[in-house]
């Protein structure tokens, strides 16, 4: 959530209001503590999904992210992983 | 018939919310509402209900002797001077919690619910036993928190783990909210925090220097027709506990000068 405060805060170089970076932070904790995932649980996954991914078409791997967001209480998994170009299928034209 | 007993927990996970100054402001509300309501302190560890009603004085027996039937519970159950519909029912002696189960607290509740039309269970802090046990004993329940960080983040927990107890409905109370401060970005809003835990709200309760006050002095401020900001808020969380239609007024967005209209729009959440 961002308000108009927030945008002209950051227009002027000053510090985000507090509230809102509650906001943020309490979001980002309330998504690890309902999913009862740690962080370092959630980079092995970051790291496997990546590898997974991968093996199908070249990623952007500086820019993806996987985090957890959380809306009414509901936990979802977000993975976001610019794609730079399909691979060629090597395997099936070997096979 | 008699309509049914509702006996519900008041919990918050974090220490020092607010959740006996609730209970025992709202206890009376009720109690002059009409409606017989006894209060439970379910706080074995640290027990303070009675000091806020200022009852502390007048404890013979207390939840301990009635669950050994050592005394009965008519003996136990201290009555409100003032406010005869309303009685405590003070927690044991702290080495209960060595052998308090589920069962004892329902037990408990089970015995109040047959002479009362309300039963408000003050839960002690935390998430474990005797939290627990206490939620195990009611069938819904008021979380109370404060707009911080933490008191937001523990709350989350203790919603967590009252859906999985199947408590329900869960309300929510906001404490000690500070209608400047949100204004100004400086302190989490009162839809903030209902949308990041996704409860109904059931009331706010404002930042007020008499809370202190009266609890010097173990009368809650519900007991008097006083105007202060907090008592108004008590008895409209009790009426409305009650079924009656108290519109909830956001104190953060009032006001019609150009300054709060100003003051409005740098806050519209944009995206």
């Amino acid at each position: 959530m961002t308000t108009l405060r927030d945008i002209l805060n950051k227009l002027l170089g000053r510090q985000q209001s507090s509230a809102s970076t509650a906001r943020e932070r309490l979001q980002l904790v309330l998504a690890h503590d309902r999913s009862d995932l740690s962080p370092e649980l959630l980079e092995k996954m970051r790291k496997e999904i990546f590898e997974v991914v991968a093996k199908y078409v070249e990623i952007d791997i500086e820019e993806g992210a996987v985090s957890l967001e959380t809306e009414d209480r509901m936990t979802a998994l977000v993975a976001n992983l610019p794609i730079k170009r399909p691979l060629p299928l090597e395997d099936e034209s070997q096979a | 018939m008699a309509p049914k007993t509702r006996t519900i927990l008041i919990c918050s996970g974090k220490g020092g919310v607010g959740k006996t100054t609730l209970t025992a402001n709202l206890g009376i509300a009720l109690a002059r509402q009409g409606v017989r309501t006894v209060v439970l302190d379910a706080d074995f560890g640290l027990r303070n209900l009675d000091l806020l009603l200022g009852l502390e004085n007048r404890i013979v027996y207390t939840a301990q002797e009635v669950l050994e039937e050592s005394c009965r519970l008519e003996q136990a159950l201290v009555k409100h001077k003032q406010e005869p519909n309303l009685a405590l029912l003070p927690a044991g002696n702290p080495r209960m919690l060595e052998w308090l189960k589920p069962d004892d607290m329902q037990r408990i509740v089970k015995m109040l619910a047959e002479q009362f039309d309300y039963v408000l269970i003050d839960c002690p802090a935390g998430v474990e036993d005797g939290f627990k046990n206490a939620a195990s004993a009611t069938e819904e329940a008021i979380v109370i928190t404060t707009p911080e960080v933490s008191a937001v983040r523990d709350a989350d927990r203790v919603i967590g783990l009252l859906n999985t107890q199947g408590v329900k409905p869960v309300q929510l109370v906001l404490n000690r909210v500070r209608p400047k401060m949100i204004a100004n970005q400086e302190m989490l809003g009162i839809e903030d925090v209902t949308d990041i835990l996704a409860l109904p709200l059931l009331g706010i309760v404002l930042e007020d220097e008499q809370v202190i006050i009266s609890t010097n002095r173990g009368e809650p401020l519900t007991l008097n027709d006083g105007n202060s900001p907090a008592a108004g808020c008590y008895s409209n969380i009790a009426r409305r506990l009650q079924g009656e239609n108290i519109p909830l007024i956001d104190p953060s967005k009032g006001g019609k000068g150009l300054g709060d209209k100003l003051r409005r729009l740098i806050q519209t959440k944009i995206f």
